[in-house]
């Protein structure tokens, strides 16, 4: 499924959609990121409640689909555009990890 | 052997916020170069934690990043602390880095790990009180 299908089919909001044409392969959820860079999987979509501009960073070299901000998280602006520099997609959740990773069952 | 092209770049010490650029840019080259993306993906990894070192243990560096014709060789060098026990700093979840460098997400004492596990060879030089070097090599051939 392509990124910008996920987002309309579960609700999240689209924070940024540099390249949502991107299929989405599984997903990992986890906030301390050496262990993103050492477990996720490329192509997944990646739950976080990190919003610092090294999130970006690790989502274009760990070379995940997408990231979904958790509960309610955001970032600013300065960071939104940083992410759509770098063809980093970031979508956003209302609902707390566990949740939002439910909603991707039998989509990703 | 033909000469590989070497790409140098000077580390920052000082801010988290810039930590990722020389990864940034060697993924941007090798991208060009044609390298396969997962290829591409390990070594943006294992130099991204490297970078993420120098900034948190060692006010910085240098990356210098060799593309052979069947491998890359990434050698990042500091004139930090020096790791004090190798064995210790290679175990998964060990870390010394401070509670404000985790609070950003890091110091989960994976880094060393991770560039061990995505590199076919790695090495590190450390003297403590001089510095580090880790000389990493991941085949592409």
């Amino acid at each position: 499924m392509k990124v910008v299908e996920l987002a309309s089919l579960c609700g999240f909001e689209v924070l940024c959609m540099p390249d949502g044409d991107r299929q989405v392969s599984g997903a990992y959820i986890g906030d301390l990121l050496s262990w993103v860079m050492g477990r996720a999987r490329a192509d997944s979509a990646w739950i976080t409640i990190m919003s610092n501009v090294n999130v970006i960073a690790v989502a274009s070299l760990a070379d995940v689909a997408c990231v979904i901000l958790a509960e309610g998280v955001t970032l600013d602006d300065e960071l939104i555009k940083t992410a759509t520099a770098k063809g980093v997609n970031i979508l956003k959740s209302e609902l707390p990890a566990y949740e939002t990773a439910t909603e991707l069952v039998g989509k990703v | 052997m033909s000469e590989p092209l070497v790409f140098h770049f000077d580390i920052n010490g000082d801010d988290f916020s810039t930590a990722g650029q020389a990864s940034v840019q060697i993924k941007n080259n090798l991208r060009q170069l044609g390298l396969s993306p997962e290829i591409i993906r390990r070594v943006s990894i294992a130099m991204y934690e490297g970078e993420i070192n120098m900034v948190i243990h060692a006010n910085g560096g240098t990356a210098d990043v060799k593309v052979y014709e069947d491998c890359v060789e990434i050698i990042l060098a500091d004139n930090g602390p020096g790791i004090k026990d190798i064995d210790m700093a290679m175990k998964e979840g060990y870390s010394t880095a401070s509670d404000s460098t985790r609070s950003l997400g890091f110091g989960a004492g994976m880094g060393l790990p991770n560039m061990k596990r995505y590199t076919d060879d790695m090495k590190i030089d450390s003297t403590v009180g001089v510095g580090t070097t880790v000389t990493m090599k991941i085949n592409i051939a």
